[in-house]
Formats: C-alpha cells, sequence, structure tokens
C-alpha cells in the first residue's frame, strides 16, 4: 500500500521539521525562550504543521479525484464503435475497471507477471479463467478494446499513484523550508498555529456535511443509473417484486414497503404500550429504588447489538411460533409454514424497541411541570386520572414525536428481518406468512457477486433511497414535534 | 358561588359514613390499582425478555465451548507413508490426505480390539465418527517432522459433530433417522467407546482461538479470527473517531459563531445519528470500494464505515463533556493571558477528557456489534481461515468480524453451527460488557461534578 507509506514519510518529516523549526527559533533568541514571540513549541509546530497538512490535503483530494480523472480519460480512448448496440459506455467502463481490478489483483498475488499481463492478448489466452483462479469472476469473455483499456487505464493508474508520490513529498518538503526559512524570534508563530488549527477543527466538523453529501450522492448517482435502466413507474407504481438475473425483472417497491410498514407496525403495537407503561410507572409510581433498579436494567435491552435479536428471532421466536401456529402445534391449526414471519420480526424488534420508547417517554413525561401534576391532584384527581387527565396529554406531541423516532428505527432495521422476517414479497394481511422488507432486499440484492452494470443490483440504491428519505422525514418530523413541545414547558 | 346550594351541588353522598366507600370511588380505586398494576406489568414483561434472552444465550451458547474429542493411537505405518524409507520430505508430502485415511482405520480396529469392543461396524464406518478434518491433523502432524514415521502416536482427534451433538444432547437417535451421514450403528459405537474412556467432552480453546471451518467441519469453527478482524476495525476507528470527533465537538462547542453553517453541521449530525446503519453500508460499498478501490471485505473499509457511523455518538457525548466543564476555567485561563485555544486545549480539554472517554468507548462497543454495513461491504459468505501476518495484511486482506461471522453462522444449513452462533454471542457480550462496564468505572471514578 504505498499510500501507508507516503503517509508515515510525510509523519517523519514533520517530526523532523517539529525539532528543526523549534531549534532555529531557540537559535535566533540565543537560546534565551523569554525573548520569542511565543512559547517555542509553536515554532516547532507551525514548521510540522505547514508541512504536514497541505500535503495530506492534496493527497486526500488527488486519490479522490484521481479515478474520475482516469476513467473520463479512458472511456474517452473507447472507440464509438467498440461498444456493443446493448450496452453503454458506462457499462463497457465498468468491464474495463473490472478486468483492470483482477490484473491488478493476479500481479499481487504472483500469478501472473507484468510481462505476461502485457503478452496478454484477448483471442488467444482465456483473460477470463486467469483471472477467475485469483477470484475475479467476470460476465464475459473480455473483447480486444476492453483489454487495451484495461491496459492503459492500469498504466495511467501507476503513472498516476507516482506523480502522487512526487507531488505530495515536494509539497510536504516545501512547507517545511518555507516555514523554516520564515522563523525567527519575531515571527508570530502561535497566531498562526491557532488559525491553522481552528482551519482543522472546521475541516473535522464540515465532515458531518460531507458524510451527508456522500451518502445522498452515492445513491443518487446509482438511483440515476437505475432509472436509466428501469422504468420508474414501475419502481414506485408497480406490483410485484421479481428479480430475474438474466434481466427482465419486476423491481417494484411497494410489495417491500408494504412488508416494511407491516413489520414496524407490529413492533410499534408491542414497544408502545410496553414503553408507555413503563415510563408512566417509572415516572410517576416508582420509588427511588425501583427506579435506580429497574431503568438501567430496561436499558440493556437497547444496548444488545441487533445481531443478537436477529439470532433470537430466528432460532427461538420463530420456531416457538411455527410449535404454535404451525401444523402439528399446540393449537392445531396450520397457519404457519416456516419460523420466519411478520410475526416473529415484528414481535423481536417490539422488545428491541421497549427501552427506545420507554427511556424517550420518560424524559419526556418529566418534563411535564410538577404543578400541573400537584393541580390535579390537589383537585382530588387519583393518580392515575391525573396521568390520563393531564400529564399524558400535556406530554402527548412529545409521545407521538417518540413513536416517530421508533418507527423510524423499526423501518431502518436491518438484521432482525434479515433473519426473521423471511424473503418473499408480497401483499398480505396475515402476519404468520414471511415477507419481506425493503433494508432484507438492500442486503440480499448487494451481497454477493455484484454486478453494478444490472438493474438488479442498482435497485438496491433507489431502495436504500428511499428508505434514506423515509427515516429521513420521519426524525426531521419528530425532532420537531419534540422541539415544539419543549418549547412549550421551558 | 354563593348561590350554590347544597341540593344543587352535584353530590351523590346522601347520608352513610364516609369510612364507608360508596360505589364511584370503590371504582376510581379500583382503576388506580389496574393502571398500576398495567406500569409493573409493563415493566416485569420488559425486564422478563431480558432475562429470557439471557438464559437462552447462556443455555444455548455454552455447548460451544466443550467440543468431543476422541483419543486414538495411530501407527505411522512406514509402507503406507515413506515407501522408499528415504524420510525424503517432497516424498512424503506426495502422500495425499488420501492415504493418511487407512491409518485411522487401521488404528480403530486395533482400538476396538484392545478394548474388547465389538461392533459390526467396518473400520471405515468407525473412522467416519471423526472430523473431516482427522487426516489432515495427521498428514500436518508427520510432515513437521518425518523421523516419527513408524512410531505409534495417541492423537486426540476432534469428533464429527454428529457425535458431538450426540454428547451434547442435540442429535438422539430419532432425529438422525433421516440423517445420511451417521448411523445408530456408529451411536452404539461411540457409547461403547464413551465406556472406553476413549471419547470424552473437554473445554475447547480452538472456539475462542481457532479460524472459522468450512460449511462441513462444523466442529472445528472458532471466533479467533473473526476476533482480529474486530480489532482492526476497532482501531481503525479509534484512531479516525476520536481524534476527528474531538475536533469537531471543541469547534461546535467553543468556537462556532451563530450562523447558518454551525446550523447545517449541527442538523446534519443529529440526523447522521438517526440513519439507519445499512445506508452506511450502501455508503461504503460506493463509496470506498466501487469509487476508490479500496479491497473488498477488508477491515480498513469496515473501519471506516463504522467511523461515520460511530462519529455522531462520539460528537454528541464529548459535546456533553466540554458543556459540563464550568465557564469560570476558561475564564481564569483567559484572564491570566492564554489564548482562546490555549485555554481550550490546556484547561477544557483535560478536564472533559474523562467523559470523552467515556462516550468513546460506548461509541466503540456499538460499532463492535453492528452487522448490516458489514454485510454490503463484503465481510461474510467466505471462510476466514488465516489469522492475518502483519498490520497491512490485517487491515487489508479479506475477514470477517465478530458480528458477521455470527451471521454466517447462523445461515448455515447444520444446526451444529447454531451453537457456535450462540456461543459467539456470548463472546461478543462478554467484550461489550466489558467495554460498558469500563465506561461506568471511568465516570464513576474520574467524572468531576462542580
Amino acid at each position: 500500500m504505498p499510500t501507508l507509506w507516503l503517509v508515515l514519510f510525510l509523519l517523519l518529516l514533520s517530526t523532523l521539521g517539529f525539532f528543526a523549526g523549534r531549534a532555529r527559533a531557540l537559535k535566533s533568541a540565543g537560546g534565551d525562550p523569554r525573548k520569542l514571540h511565543s512559547l517555542p513549541v509553536y515554532y516547532g509546530l507551525n514548521v510540522a504543521l505547514s508541512g504536514l497538512v497541505p500535503a495530506l490535503g492534496v493527497l486526500a483530494v488527488w486519490l479522490l479525484a484521481q479515478p474520475m480523472l482516469i476513467d473520463t480519460r479512458v472511456s474517452s480512448l473507447l472507440p464509438e464503435d467498440s461498444i456493443p448496440a446493448d450496452l453503454t459506455r458506462d457499462l463497457v467502463m465498468s468491464d474495463v475497471r473490472r478486468v483492470a481490478e483482477g490484473l491488478d489483483i493476479a500481479v499481487g498475488q504472483g500469478a501472473l507477471s507484468e510481462a505476461e499481463v502485457g503478452a496478454l492478448k484477448a483471442g488467444s489466452s482465456d483473460i477470463r479463467a486467469r483471472l477467475g483462479e485469483v477470484g475475479v469472476a467476470l460476465g464475459s469473455d473480455v473483447r480486444p478494446e476492453v483489454l487495451a483499456a484495461a491496459r492503459s487505464y492500469r498504466a495511467l493508474s501507476h503513472t498516476g499513484t507516482l506523480v502522487m508520490a512526487a507531488v505530495v513529498a515536494g509539497l510536504s518538503l516545501a512547507g517545511l523550508a518555507w516555514s523554516y526559512a520564515r522563523t525567527h524570534r519575531d515571527y508570530r508563530a502561535r497566531n498562526v498555529v491557532e488559525r491553522g488549527v481552528l482551519a482543522l477543527l472546521i475541516l473535522a466538523a464540515s465532515l458531518a456535511i460531507l458524510t451527508t453529501i456522500g451518502i445522498v450522492l452515492s445513491m443518487l448517482f446509482e438511483t440515476a443509473n437505475f432509472f436509466g435502466l428501469h422504468d420508474w413507474r414501475d419502481f414506485f407504481f408497480g406490483s410485484t417484486w421479481a428479480p430475474n438475473f438474466r434481466g427482465d425483472s419486476e423491481l417494484s417497491i411497494l410489495p417491500l414497503l408494504w412488508g416494511t410498514l407491516y413489520i414496524s407496525l407490529i413492533a410499534l403495537l408491542v414497544s408502545v404500550p410496553i414503553g408507555l407503561f413503563a415510563a408512566i410507572y417509572l415516572s410517576e409510581y416508582a420509588g427511588k429504588a425501583t427506579r435506580s433498579f429497574a431503568k438501567p436494567l430496561l436499558e440493556i435491552l437497547a444496548g444488545i447489538p441487533t445481531i443478537v435479536y436477529g439470532l433470537f428471532a430466528l432460532l427461538t421466536v420463530g420456531p416457538m411460533l411455527a410449535d404454535i401456529f404451525g401444523k402439528g402445534g399446540a393449537l392445531g391449526v396450520d397457519w404457519m409454514a416456516g419460523a420466519t414471519s411478520v410475526l416473529t420480526a415484528g414481535v423481536v424488534m417490539g422488545i428491541m424497541l421497549i427501552p427506545f420508547v420507554s427511556s424517550l417517554s420518560d424524559d419526556i413525561i418529566n418534563a411535564v411541570p410538577q404543578s400541573m401534576r400537584d393541580g390535579s391532584l390537589g383537585l382530588g384527581a387519583t393518580r392515575s386520572e391525573t396521568v390520563r387527565s393531564v400529564v399524558l396529554p400535556a406530554a402527548l406531541p412529545g409521545i407521538v414525536g417518540a413513536v416517530l423516532l421508533a418507527a423510524s428505527r423499526a423501518i431502518g432495521e436491518t438484521m432482525i428481518v434479515v433473519m426473521g422476517a423471511g424473503a418473499i414479497a408480497k401483499f398480505s394481511l396475515n402476519p404468520l406468512e414471511s415477507m419481506t422488507t425493503i433494508t432484507t432486499r438492500i442486503v440480499s440484492q448487494l451481497t454477493g457477486d455484484t454486478d453494478f452494470a444490472s438493474p438488479e443490483t442498482l435497485v438496491a440504491f433507489a431502495l436504500g433511497l428511499t428508505l434514506f428519505v423515509l427515516t429521513l422525514g420521519l426524525n426531521v418530523l419528530a425532532l420537531y414535534i419534540v422541539r415544539k413541545y419543549r418549547e412549550q414547558y421551558e | 358561588m354563593t348561590d350554590l346550594t347544597p341540593d344543587a351541588a352535584p353530590g351523590r353522598r346522601h347520608g352513610g359514613s364516609l369510612l364507608t366507600l360508596d360505589a364511584r370511588t370503590r371504582r376510581r380505586n379500583r382503576a388506580e390499582a389496574r393502571f398500576r398494576a398495567y406500569g409493573i406489568g409493563a415493566i416485569l414483561i420488559g425486564l422478563l425478555m431480558l432475562v429470557v434472552l439471557v438464559v437462552t444465550i447462556v443455555s444455548r451458547g455454552t455447548g460451544a465451548y466443550t467440543q468431543t474429542f476422541v483419543t486414538l493411537d495411530v501407527e505411522l505405518l512406514e509402507n503406507k507413508l515413506d515407501k522408499k524409507g528415504t524420510r525424503d520430505i517432497e516424498a512424503i508430502k506426495k502422500v495425499s490426505t488420501f492415504g493418511y485415511t487407512p491409518l485411522i482405520n487401521a488404528a480403530f480396529e486395533t482400538a476396538a480390539q484392545k478394548a474388547g469392543i465389538e461392533t459390526a461396524l467396518k473400520p471405515k464406518d468407525q473412522a467416519a465418527i471423526l472430523s473431516k478434518s482427522a487426516a489432515a491433523q495427521l498428514r500436518d502432524y508427520v510432515l513437521a517432522d518425518p523421523s516419527r514415521i513408524g512410531q505409534t502416536v495417541s492423537f486426540r482427534f476432534l469428533a464429527n459433530s454428529r457425535v458431538d451433538g450426540y454428547l451434547k444432547g442435540r442429535v438422539t437417535r430419532e432425529s438422525i433417522a433421516n440423517d445420511k451421514s451417521i448411523s445408530a450403528e456408529q451411536l452404539d459405537f461411540v457409547d461403547q467407546l464413551i465406556a472406553a474412556g476413549m471419547i470424552r467432552k473437554t473445554f475447547n480453546l480452538d472456539f475462542i482461538l481457532g479460524s472459522d471451518a468450512s460449511d462441513q467441519r462444523p466442529e472445528a469453527a472458532g471466533m479467533g479470527v473473526s476476533m482480529v478482524g474486530s480489532l482492526f476495525m476497532m482501531l481503525v476507528v479509534l484512531v479516525l473517531a476520536l481524534p476527528i470527533g474531538v475536533a469537531a465537538s471543541i469547534y461546535l462547542e467553543e468556537f462556532a459563531p451563530k450562523n447558518w453553517l454551525t446550523d447545517v453541521i449541527e442538523v446534519n449530525i443529529s440526523n447522521l445519528a438517526a440513519v439507519p446503519s445499512i445506508v452506511f453500508g450502501i455508503l461504503g460499498l460506493a463509496v470506498f470500494i466501487n469509487y476508490m478501490h479500496l479491497p473488498m471485505s477488508a477491515p480498513l473499509v469496515g473501519g471506516l464505515v463504522l467511523t461515520l457511523m460511530t462519529l455522531p455518538t462520539i460528537i454528541i457525548s464529548t459535546r456533553a463533556s466540554l458543556k459540563s466543564v464550568p465557564p469560570s476555567i476558561r475564564d481564569a485561563a483567559l484572564g491570566v493571558g492564554a489564548s482562546k485555544m490555549q485555554a481550550v486545549f490546556h484547561h477544557v480539554l483535560p478536564l472533559a477528557a474523562p467523559g470523552i472517554l467515556t462516550g468513546t468507548i460506548i461509541g466503540l462497543a456499538q460499532a463492535l456489534g453492528e452487522t448490516a454495513p458489514l454485510l454490503l461491504i463484503g465481510m461474510v459468505g467466505f471462510i476466514a481461515s488465516n489469522p492475518p501476518d502483519g498490520i497491512a495484511a490485517g487491515l487489508l486482506s479479506p475477514n470477517s468480524a465478530m458480528p458477521a461471522q455470527i451471521y454466517e453462522w447462523a445461515k448455515r444449513a447444520d444446526p451444529a453451527f447454531y451453537e457456535r452462533a450462540w456461543g459467539g454471542i456470548i463472546i461478543l457480550l462478554v467484550f461489550l460488557v466489558t467495554m460498558n462496564t469500563l465506561a461506568v468505572i471511568l465516570r464513576r471514578r474520574f467524572e468531576r461534578r462542580w
């Protein structure tokens, strides 16, 4: 990994720069730190940071931009007539990248030497088989144009990496030299360093924005690709989910959305009453001892990883429900075919959400002013009457917000539904049938060998984007309601 | 309200004692008791679920920590392994694992004779109670030191997962009616070997330290390698998320002016905290693997994805602990001539460190248990068979992670893997409990109340 070495080299350089800068500053003051404008350490930091930060910045930008530039270059090398009628330029380019990557892996593992790569011919030597040996599966045989493009792709990447190393190292040295030359007892090193550090702090804070942009852009691009290959009307308004890797699939989100919402509904039916009553009891009735004992224990449920709940659904709750409702079960009815069902996933997800609902509602109920309770109790209402007709109505907006947050969690939950809900996409009201959800389909379309040129893979990004928008909308709404409610009593 | 006469009042109490409750009061008291019971019931249900979960995990998972072994004296016959008698390592290497099977068969024959066991089983079927890795184990032993050829050596072989299940009560004579890989006669034979002291169930360190095995050999699968994968991911998360998270929080809490950019960042952070984890997996697949061409299944990519996921958690807790440092500390530092930056880095940050550390540990624990994004970046579906050699390989070569390994086992068809999955969960939970306890201890021990 040349990048790793480059970074280590930069770190070493700037460490040296730190000591050199500090020594130079002290020397210019005749060894008396009191004559310096800033503390000696700032002179060192100034040199070190100017050697490190711009170089690392360029490195990061370069790493992001290089693949894109090379893509455009190689893509323009592909002659128009080399692209088969049934494929687009993007699809051919993804083939090129895959072959280039495969060759890199083969060389890296020693299965091919550089000379052998140069001697490969698309017709004679079977590249597909050779690459298959090192674990790179190609969808079709490699055509000569693709091989040529893959070669120039590799060559360009190679040159790019070399130039990058040179530029970054040069920049680092230049930065070190420049700031070293300026180091002098009157140089205002602290002000410069502090301004630089502030810039770094701002950069770190904007990473949150970058992540969001990254999420949205990455999904938008692939979703756009997907809608280029597949009719958007079928995706949003179709009625069948039937991916077919030979093409001509029906990919509609509606059955998946139905499964997702149904399972979430069951999860909420389990978690909201239990969580709400637990919160009411803890905040209105429980003594200090009970509270300090029960609240942390309930919150353990929220700290358990979802894979544990998934396994619990798959191996315990599912078989248990099948024993009750299945063939030859306790009820003597044959309503459930297998262990996976909407009810299995919903119940387990409900258990997971209990602490979520209870601790959110607990906070909200506690925020209702005590004077309102006192007023109600003073009029002769019992505690439960106070809760029902004073506390709950006052807390209602907040509780609605909490339920919405829980719903957003339920919709985005993955492991429980992957393991407990099943894989059949359909519209059905029977909670004992297995159904599938958006998250389950994202996992199944994107695991294993993925071909980023087929709508069956790309649909996962459209599903992901829908999921993102859906959960984001719920969260924003919930936070808005909760905030509005808080303002009311503050 | 002076015109309110007693007759006009809607009171229903007409005479009678105040000490006897009327019907309406009794109804209200019953409603009160009912309401209270609902609350207690809800808490009990929640706690019951916790107990059920823990009991299930422990009762079904502990089996993975013991394993059935068969002790067997094997004669390393020279005429099978080294026909020329030259002890030439290349010649011995030519003998494949198939060449070792007769030795094991013969060993069973002699062992059965010695122990006086009478069975109608052929030696080949007797040897079938061993794991499929037995011959390879024998071969590795011989290749490590060819001079042992000709001796009789006592080996401890893993028993087949069916035999293991029989000793653990998972497999019974009824349940194997349609099972081709083991027969009732073989179970009888196993019973005789148990009586002869040759089959024993002992503690299985290999489950904790070993690597995953193919789906033919559940008895040999272990968590060790995926633990190393998780460790590398956590290193990446720690190295990236802690400094970035702390830097972002310092800016937002101490320096940020109130403007639209700050608002956008704040809204973004609170939204990212609520984005489903699988969306981060999609981001990782699209950006790190598809666009930046980082290797699939590498802990580095997993670590990067988990970093983005953990950042909001760390930022939120760091900001809380920065906020809890009283302004008087900052004022005092500024008063004696420190710059704002110095006040923050020299005084506020050290005082907030325990809180930051606690938040980081909790964030790491959350990342450690996260599975969904790892599925998308390819950390399942293969056998993590070798521990990585070196740090670069640990970061870049394909590996699994603990939750991904558990998911992988849960997906396999053989029920013997389920026991491993529950056992793996015990390890995962031990890590999580340790981390959370550490966080609580740190908070109790170092956090200052102002």
